[in-house]
């Protein structure tokens, strides 16, 4: 293609897409979006059409982490906007890089309550990292090359570009920008040396350090650097949620997650740590608990790239801005290799004293047990999740020794999210095998996705640990409302089998726990996406459980212990 | 406290939104905001007075930053500074008070610029203590109407709260 040629508002979007590299999008079509399908459709992007624009949302976000490039989504707009909402505030809020475009009425009829009109750059305004309305296709090339920069440097986020009708068919004289000129944005990637001279002296200075690394080590792509800082030091590394995968959950120096459902190991290493090395994390409430009770004798050495995460929720010591990869392999020339310390074997003493436990003898399927035939059958899948107790279990009790490989929805905890999730990693990643392991619940926020899966032979497996409940919040009503099980049963579930035959994908159920691994083989062997609706004890829990309001070390233990 | 914000952003439609919404999303109150473009066309300010502890303070200035259009976040510190905010205020002024008000006003170097049969508009320029000292005179003759500008900031000197 030419330097400098004539070409419609669309023929400029997809041109665009194509020097941004772009290989998928997902989305679902409408009146207001109808001149970029067209184009569309003679180009090799590839894109999938999901039954719900939520889906898409969602999907675009799975494909981002599994693979760390921008997932792309589209919808047209009003309702079509509308529907990825939900999506676009679930990547906000786990800092993932996602381009979404909407389709608008054009440029005349903005403000005049037209038909399918939606202020989609009001709505989306606290949810999204920046977002635009193309006025003018003269912009297009300059906002689509600015989009994607901005959703991919810096802290990751969502970026909407809304286009008007209008300017999908306006003649343009096409060019891409070769530049960025954003006098607002320069994220910070270097960190500052004294700073980093600082934190290594706190470092050899510390007896109890730990490590506690987040999300923004699996964004920033330092799980080597990580590795080798927590090797030298032998110092424990606990990660978030979104953290897991950062650090292998194999490695002897690891203590699984923090917080709320963390181990007990975890969060009373945390608390009786006197030098916190948090990286990539943002101090969450899930994991801090009652800030009071927060590792109260502990230094702060605080690396992100956001500086507004620093001192946002505990106060900082030595606060290091800029990009984990970057500083770790500073920080680690400034240090010096460390013994196995006092402090190790107490550790190793609480690892030994409160594993994590469940009935293992049970006669029932338990989803513990299921979460962990699937770790043993294959460790190297992807897996994703729904939000609740399946999520936690998830977390739990699968070994994740490589970053991208756990991907869940962490701040805005959106049920629904799993499945299309899975569906967009798979597409990302068509070699390896993606499991959602889903809550009954949450699968039937997105389910219509079977079709999405079947017709587009995207292999993804589900595997339901089926609780007939809303587990997570009758979990709360069993320990805080007298076991007042409000609105939280699902008796009336559809066969799940059969959902899956209707759409063409294969069903499995199980019933057995002897038969948890023919059904997980049978799952893997299949080229078809699957689901298994594994019938597990209904009112299992979740444990450890550190209880709203108290400090991380009050830990109920397994059965309700505390 | 109240501190005062110096904001450079982009002069695009849709700004104001964002800043707005920033405060209110994330509970900071702001106590006035005004707003118009700068030496450059591109480019406008606005002046923020914000209530809050240093903590607060920090956070606001952190978030207004990560706004792609916002360029620059200035904390103006009053020593430092010259402030001014500009009111516009109808008081009634009947045959009996006229006088009196009109010595006020002239007191603060005030202009009456609008005289109806029983109200004055009076014009006041000064920092916020000013303003607010000479409403607290007007008040007792009955103050109709009141509009302030909000107040906006400059520093001293050689020193400027632009883009670098
Ligand atoms: C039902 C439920 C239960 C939960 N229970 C727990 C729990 O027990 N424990 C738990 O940990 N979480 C739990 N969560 C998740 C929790 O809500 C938060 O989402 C999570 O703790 C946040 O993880 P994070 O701190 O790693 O931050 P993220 O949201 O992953 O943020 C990443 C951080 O890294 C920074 N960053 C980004 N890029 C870079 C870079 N290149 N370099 C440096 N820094 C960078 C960002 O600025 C940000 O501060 C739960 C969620 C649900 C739904
Ligand atoms: C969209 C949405 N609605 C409501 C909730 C509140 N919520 C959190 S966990 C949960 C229960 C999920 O049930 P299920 O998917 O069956 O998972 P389980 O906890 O039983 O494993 C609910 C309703 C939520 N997180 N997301
Ligand atoms: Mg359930």
């Amino acid at each position: 293609m030419s330097k400098k040629q004539k070409m419609s508002g669309a023929e400029t979007f997809v041109e665009c897409l194509n020097k941004e590299h772009v290989e998928v999008i997902f989305g679902l079509p409408g009146g207001a979006v109808l001149p970029v399908y067209d184009e569309l459709y003679d180009s090799d992007i590839r894109h999938i059409l999901v039954r719900h624009e939520q889906a898409a949302a969602h999907a675009a976000d799975g494909y981002a982490r599994a693979t760390g490039r921008v997932g792309v989504c589209m919808a047209t707009s009003g309702p079509g906007a509308t529907n990825l909402v939900t999506g676009l505030a679930n990547a906000y809020m786990d800092s993932v890089p996602m381009v979404a475009f909407t389709g608008q009425v054009p440029t005349t009829m903005i403000g005049n309550d037209a038909f399918q009109e939606a202020n989609i750059t009001g709505i989306t305004l606290p949810i999204t990292k920046h977002n635009y309305l193309v006025k003018d296709a003269k912009m297009l090339p300059n906002i689509m090359r600015e989009a994607f920069y901005i959703a991919s440097t810096g802290r990751p986020g969502p970026v909407l570009v809304d286009l008007p009708k209008d300017v999908q068919t306006e003649e343009i004289t096409f060019e891409y920008p070769k530049n960025i000129k954003l006098r607002g944005y320069k994220p910070t990637s270097k960190g500052h040396p004294l700073q980093i001279k600082r934190a290594a002296k706190a470092i050899m200075e510390a007896e109890r350090p730990i490590i506690y690394a987040g999300g923004g080590v699996v964004i920033s792509g330092a799980h080597a650097e990580l590795l080798a800082l927590a090797e030298t030091l032998m110092a424990p590394v606990t990660t978030t949620l979104l953290g897991i995968g950062a650090f292998p959950g194999t490695h002897p120096l690891s203590l699984g997650m923090v917080g709320m459902h963390g181990t007990k190991y975890a969060n009373y290493a945390m608390t009786e740590s006197d030098l916190i090395i948090a990286v990539g994390a943002r101090f969450d409430d899930r994991v801090t608990g009652r800030l009071d009770g927060f590792a109260p004798n502990a230094k702060v050495i605080h690396i992100d790239i956001d500086a507004a995460e620093i001192s946002k929720n505990v106060a900082a010591h030595i606060p290091i801005v800029g990009d984990a990869k970057n500083i770790l392999t500073e920080l680690i020339k400034e240090i010096k290799r460390k013994p196995k310390s006092k402090w190790n074997e107490k550790i190793e003493k609480w690892q030994k004293e409160f594993p994590l436990e469940y009935d293992r003898k049970s006669k029932e399927i338990k989803p513990q047990y299921v979460v962990e035939q699937i770790y043993d059958m294959c460790p190297d899948a992807i897996i994703t999740t729904e939000v609740g107790q399946n999520q936690m279990w998830a977390a739990q009790y699968f070994k994740y020794t490589k970053p991208r490989t756990f991907i869940t929805s962490g701040g805005l905890g959106t049920m629904g999210y799993g499945f299309p999730a899975a569906i967009g990693a798979k597409v990302g990643c068509p070699d390896k095998t993606v499991i959602d392991i889903a809550g009954d619940g949450s699968f039937q926020m997105n389910s219509q996705e079977l079709a999405t899966a079947v017709i587009n032979d995207i292999p993804v497996k589900v595997a339901i640990l089926n609780n007939k409940f809303l587990g997570m919040v009758r979990q709360w009503q069993e320990l805080f409302y007298d076991k007042r099980y409000s609105a939280t049963r699902l008796d009336t579930s559809p066969d799940f089998t059969k959902l899956a035959e209707a759409y063409g994908a294969l069903g499995i159920e199980v019933t057995k726990p002897g038969e948890v691994r023919d059904a997980i083989k049978e799952a893997l062997a299949s080229d078809k996406p699957v689901v298994i609706d594994f019938k597990v004890t209904p009112e299992e829990n979740v444990f450890p459980m550190v209880p709203a309001g108290a400090a991380i070390n009050e830990v109920i233990d397994y059965g309700g212990k505390i | 406290m109240k501190h005062t914000l110096s904001v450079l952003v982009e002069n695009k439609s849709g700004v104001l939104a964002r800043v707005s919404g920033l405060f209110s999303r994330r509970g900071f109150n702001i106590d006035s905001l005004a707003v118009g473009v700068t030496e450059n066309p591109e480019i406008s300010r606005m002046t923020i007075v914000v209530e809050g502890d240093d903590r607060i303070l920090e956070q606001v200035i952190k978030q207004l930053n990560k706004l792609i259009d916002v360029i620059k976040v200035s904390d103006i510190k009053p020593e430092s500074s010259i402030d001014r905010e500009l009111a516009l205020i109808k008081v009634e002024a009947g045959p009996k008070e006229r006088s009196e008000v009109m010595q006020i006003a002239d007191i603060f170097r005030a202009k009456i610029i609008d005289v109806g049969t029983k109200t004055f508009v009076i014009e006041i320029t000064g920092d916020v203590s000013k303003i607010n000292a000479m409403t607290d005179l007007l008040r007792r003759f009955g103050i109709k109407e009141m509009v302030r500008t909000g107040k906006v900031s400059m520093l001293r000197g050689i020193k400027a709260a632009r883009e670098e």
